[in-house]
């Protein structure tokens, strides 16, 4: 077996060693070792976005990152969204806008979402659409989600911004 | 997933004398994003994944008078993100922003994408439209070769055990140039082309007539190809309909396409004639653009 390695990231904020495997990906890792558990695995083949983190600020399907790669990465999971006392405000739209059903594909939703907001403070229902299309549901028929994006959307602009 | 070494080279030397020490039992990971799904599911099994990003010439992204010059393990993203390189290389922001969806964007690399070496691969077709050589590194030195001649059938590519895949260089984008990629798939995103079709069209100063073009299939043979009698067809000749059409026909006559469960060959030679058309007049429309 190869030898395990100390590998060293941030994680949420936070500087998190663990030791993995080469063959480990970092989804194995976040869930098996570190008990993040809320990137779940679909399809583990990069099709379905269950798994998506954001790595160094883009979104990644962490079931096609290995966590020897991750050595100096910063990522944050979905356990890294929510302010202590509530919701992030793309959590309270999908729950608003009922965009999830059995809820396995809403953490890696709500990273890619993340992502595209940060990107992009209005985007269309096409730009959602397609930015998107890496995140598969199979329960809402994905009209409830896109929706519920262009809602976060609407109140964060409609805030003022951060002084 | 199966047990293998990981090795992160900061040199191409160091990376060349891992891969030569493995004699092909070692393979260069970029993005992962084919690599990884491979280990996966057996279709590979290295001893040693040589993690090639650490290597600074890999994550080259610089346009200069000179062209463009694309580390092989540079991400799709950046490709687009850029808005000078999707100007001057329209074709191969066009391949790199349809190439999985935003996740596999993030880490996969047009390099990746070549010496993956699938016939349907979306960004093959507009680096060689683009004129692209690749810049193989060995145990013997450096070596350039031809984008159209780096395939050698599905999976397959010119790469010797040792060698690899440093970088993408791009001749400079000429006046009155442009190009394009696109591809026919069933859904809007996140698919595998049925049909591939690149072009690059230099046109004269009026922009009534084209000095040259470059046009390349994806999805129609065992490799991507190059379709130089397209070009050769439209050099010297009117924008117009006609001009357009015959190269439609001719591009129709380069395909080989096979019956597979994404398309019959009839319908894809069909949608090759299509996509030319579409393809080159979109080129033309960027150039007078």
């Amino acid at each position: 077996m190869a030898k395990r390695r100390v590998v060293t990231t941030t994680i949420n904020g936070r500087q998190t060693e663990f030791l993995c495997e080469p063959r480990q990906t970092l989804l194995e890792v976040l869930r098996d070792t570190l008990d993040l558990t809320g990137a779940k695995e679909g399809c583990a083949n990069g099709n379905c976005g269950a798994c998506t983190v954001l790595m160094n600020g883009r979104p990644v399907d962490s079931c096609l990152v290995l966590g020897v790669e991750t050595e100096g990465a910063v990522l944050e999971t979905i356990e890294g969204v929510a302010p202590v006392d509530g919701l992030d405000p793309i959590q309270q739209a999908f729950l608003e806008n009922a965009a999830l059903q059995c809820g396995i594909c809403t953490p890696g939703f709500i990273m890619s979402c993340k992502s595209l907001l940060a990107e992009n403070s209005d985007p269309t229902e096409n730009d959602i659409r397609f930015y998107l299309a890496g995140n598969l549901c199979r329960c809402t028929g994905y009209d409830k989600i896109v929706r519920a994006v262009l809602d976060a959307a609407k109140k964060r602009n409609a805030e003022p911004a951060p002084a | 997933m199966r047990d293998f070494e990981y090795e992160a080279p900061a040199s191409v030397a160091e990376a060349v004398k891992i891969l030569s020490r493995h004699n092909g039992s070692a393979r260069p990971l970029a993005g992962g994003t084919d690599l990884i799904d491979q280990i996966r599911t057996g279709r590979h099994a290295p001893q040693v994944v040589v993690d090639i990003k650490k290597i600074p010439e890999l994550s080259v992204l610089e346009l200069t008078a000179g062209g463009l010059r694309l580390g092989a393990a540079v991400p799709c993203y950046r490709m687009y993100g850029d808005p000078r390189i999707s100007a001057a290389y329209a074709a191969l922001a066009d391949s790199a922003r349809i190439i999985g969806g935003i996740q596999i964007q993030s880490r996969a690399s047009v390099g990746g994408n070549l010496c993956n070496s699938g016939p349907a691969a979306d960004s093959t077709p507009s680096l060689i439209a683009l004129g692209a050589v690749a810049v193989i590194a060995g145990p013997a030195g450096q070596r350039e070769v031809a984008v159209e001649n780096f395939c050698t059938g599905p999976g397959k590519n010119v790469l010797a055990p040792g060698e690899f895949l440093v970088e993408l260089k791009l001749p400079p984008r000429l006046p009155h140039s442009g190009s394009h990629y696109r591809r026919f798939i069933p859904r809007n995103e996140m698919d595998i082309a049925v049909v591939g079709v690149a072009a690059s069209v230099v046109l004269d100063g009026s922009g009534e007539k084209f000095v040259s073009a470059r046009v390349a299939l994806g999805a129609v043979g065992p490799t991507p190809l190059f379709a130089n009698e397209v070009g050769k067809l439209l050099a010297g000749q009117p924008v117009n309909e006609q001009t357009i059409a015959k190269a439609a026909d001719a591009a129709r006559a380069i395909a080989r396409p096979i019956d597979d469960m994404r398309g019959t060959k009839e319908f894809r030679l069909h949608v090759t004639g299509v996509l030319t058309r579409r393809v080159i007049e979109e080129s033309v429309q960027r150039a007078r653009s």
